[in-house]
């Protein structure tokens, strides 16, 4: 038996209804037909009038999610896909993340964004849309990039006080799998080192974290370099510090997302290294990310707009030969 | 004047405590509300000053038709009587449009985006019809802890909101789950400076009232025993479990969208017309004539309001501003979310 990244999203959704009476899902088809993804197969028989389909009306959603959370409840809202959170954009900077700072009454809601490229989703079935979230103040944003994490990420998301955006991968929900869920957990906010290493350190966050694994598999293959790298898990907060512990190490930085390339995650990254760590570096950090075009439908295309293995591969050996 | 007759004959089936409740909650905004413009063109005010003129019968008729402490009233732009008939206390409103430290707000937000969340206070944000589906959250949060036995949450929008994606999705929400909710919409012929032609091509609105699949109520927004009867009338059938109530008021805001703009695009011919009635002037007339009030009574709040309005505004001005080295300048609350 083994667990897959989705059926750990649905697991500690499941442990929370059991467990929390405050905590109740909303989204679209997420009752009944157990959500497009299947992340709620099962839980409205198991918690009847617990997981409640919603209209298609991500605004309303969002502004449901904040009105429940004021009167005390826990809601764990399903976008079906990241992108239709771009309708409940308004609510969710607007009237989650500036709650408490106004009001002082804080707003516990949990926003899941299915997140991220899968092959012949196109344009708008596959953005990450972390960036945008976390450029707000008043929000958690958090990419978990394991089985375990997935697991253990939700359950925090939803236990803090804060609004959350848990953006999980779709190309992560069938494709990763781990033997069970294991105990390693980290808190919010924390990075890991995924892979140690010390020529340069890969800093990455949701499925990137594994197409950096296997770019550094290949480099240590060909020639024998060892590279560092390092899972985010959170966007906001970043963990900055994990990060420039690895510099310190290797000297040299790759900031990797599967975004769009201007500004965003890796941007961000960089731009702290430079202003915290730029002494501990041996060369200019450098940036991957998505090309500057939609997400492309067709897969051949897709598979090279984003990055890959094979473009990780490239960008680290020019930051190794500088 | 069968206006007269019409307000006796309206004033026979209508609780008297209730519309005295109503007229003395319009009082008291209208004359807070004249001191907050003399105090913004005296340069006192931080920030806007956006005024509920005109609009006092419909307001506080909901708002005196709610329960504090039970209901939920998410207040919006025009609601300074609906505010106070709710309960909510003269000094939140001095303290915020004056930037007292003490407000609900401490500074962080002013005028009327205040609120009290846990007291059934929700505090608006800029975005129209952003508040619809707040209200259907609170609601069905209270149904799935099982308390939402006898609640009623309410809000007002203008015709202009009435346009916004957000307005559709919070009333078709509230309708799909049936919440004893009601919207009442000001239709002050005005959005800013946009007519209602510019805004929306029905007939009227309150056709919308059955499209959404709610009920559908109308109102002369100017006549106060109208609209405690109206009003008062949907809140009761949503608190009676008849899911949302939509009710549509005509009027016409008697200032400016807020106090910095004169209003000069609104033409005369409406404002001599039946929308442009000073609600609390016809108010004062039905009072009396149904008997509800006398002269004496209704000159004596005056004098009672003016003073406590005076202490409002003497006790937030006094009052120290926000510094920002006190301030905590945290977005979050809890420290996970305080890291960068
Ligand atoms: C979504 C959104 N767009 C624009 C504005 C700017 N704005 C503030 S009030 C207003 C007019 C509102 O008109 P209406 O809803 O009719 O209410 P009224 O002011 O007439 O009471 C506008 C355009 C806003 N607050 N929200």
């Amino acid at each position: 038996m083994s667990v897959t990244y989705v059926d750990a999203i649905r697991e500690a959704q499941e442990k929370l209804l059991r467990e929390d009476p405050r905590v109740f899902l909303y989204g679209q088809d997420i009752s009944k037909f157990g959500g497009a993804f299947k992340a709620t197969k099962g839980l409205a028989e198991e918690f009847p009038g617990r997981v409640l389909d919603s209209p298609i009306s991500e605004d309303a959603m969002i502004g449901m999610a904040v009105g429940a959370a004021i009167e005390g409840m826990r809601p764990i809202i399903e976008m079906q896909f990241a992108d239709f959170s771009s309708i409940a954009f308004n609510q969710i900077v607007n009237q989650a993340a500036t709650h408490f700072y106004r009001t002082g009454v804080p707003v516990p809601l949990t926003v899941r964004l299915p997140s991220g490229g899968t092959p012949g989703s196109g344009p708008f079935h596959s953005q990450s849309m972390e960036a945008l979230y976390a450029h707000y103040p008043g929000l958690i944003v958090v990419t978990p990039a394991t089985v375990s994490d997935a697991y253990h990420m939700l359950l925090e998301s939803v236990a803090l006080d804060d609004p959350v955006v848990y953006c999980e991968h779709k190309f992560l929900y069938r494709w990763l799998k781990a033997p069970r869920i294991n105990g390693d957990q980290l808190p919010i906010g924390k990075a890991r080192i995924t892979r140690p290493g010390k020529h340069a350190t890969v800093v990455a966050y949701s499925a990137m974290v594994h197409e950096a694994v296997r770019a550094a598999d290949r480099l240590k293959e060909q020639g024998g370099w060892e590279i560092e790298v390092v899972d985010l898990r959170s966007v906001k907060p970043l963990d900055i510090d994990t990060v420039l512990a690895s510099v310190a190490r290797t000297g040299r930085l790759l900031a990797l997302g599967e975004a769009f390339p201007w500004g965003g995650v890796t941007a961000e990254v960089i731009s702290r290294v430079c202003t915290d760590g730029f002494h501990l570096l041996d060369a200019p950090p450098r940036r991957l990310n998505s090309r500057d075009t939609p997400v492309p439908y067709h897969p051949k295309l897709w598979a090279a707009h984003r990055p890959t293995p094979e473009t990780i591969c490239i960008a680290l050996r020019e930051l190794l030969s500088f | 004047m069968p206006e007269t007759e019409e307000a006796q004959r309206t004033a026979v089936d209508l609780d008297r405590d209730y519309v005295r409740e109503v007229f003395r909650a319009m009082l008291r905004a209208r004359l807070l509300e004249n001191k907050l413009s003399s105090l913004y063109k005296a340069g006192k005010i931080v920030g806007g000053v956006y005024l509920g003129k005109g609009q006092e019968a419909v307001s506080a008729s909901l708002g005196a038709s709610l329960i504090k402490g039970r209901d939920i009233f998410a207040a919006l732009i025009r609601d300074q009587a609906g505010r106070t008939a709710f309960g909510e206390p003269l000094i939140d409103c001095t303290r915020t449009y004056l930037g007292s430290v003490l407000g609900p707000m401490k500074g962080r937000d002013g005028n009327i985006h205040r609120g009290r969340p846990l007291d059934g206070m929700p505090a608006m944000i800029s975005h129209l019809g952003a508040a619809v589906s707040v209200v259907g959250g609170m609601l069905i949060a209270r149904r799935l802890k099982g308390e939402l036995a006898g609640v009623v949450g309410a809000t007002c929008v203008g015709d202009g909101a009435t346009s916004t994606g957000a307005f559709h999705e919070g009333l078709n929400m509230a309708a799909v789950e049936q919440l004893p909710m009601v919207v009442i919409v000001g239709n002050n012929q005005f959005a800013y400076s946009t007519p209602t032609d510019r805004q929306f091509a029905c007939e009227d609105l309150l056709d919308r009232a059955k499209g959404y699949g709610v009920g559908g109520h109308s109102v002369d927004g100017t006549d106060l025993l109208a609209c405690t009867k109206v009003i008062g009338n949907a809140v009761k059938l949503a608190r009676e479990g008849n899911g949302p109530q939509m009710v549509v008021a005509r009027l016409l805001r008697l200032s400016g969208h807020g106090e910095h703009d004169d209003g000069s695009y609104v033409p005369p011919v409406l404002k001599d017309s039946q929308l442009g009635r000073d609600c609390i002037e016809t108010g004062v007339v039905q009072l009396i004539e149904s008997g509800i009030a006398t002269v004496e009574e209704i000159e004596r709040w005056k004098r009672e309001f003016t003073d406590e309005v005076q202490a409002a505004v003497a006790q937030a001005q006094q009052e120290p501003t926000p510094d920002p080295w006190d301030e905590n300048w945290n977005a979050c609350s809890t420290p996970t979310g305080r890291g960068l």
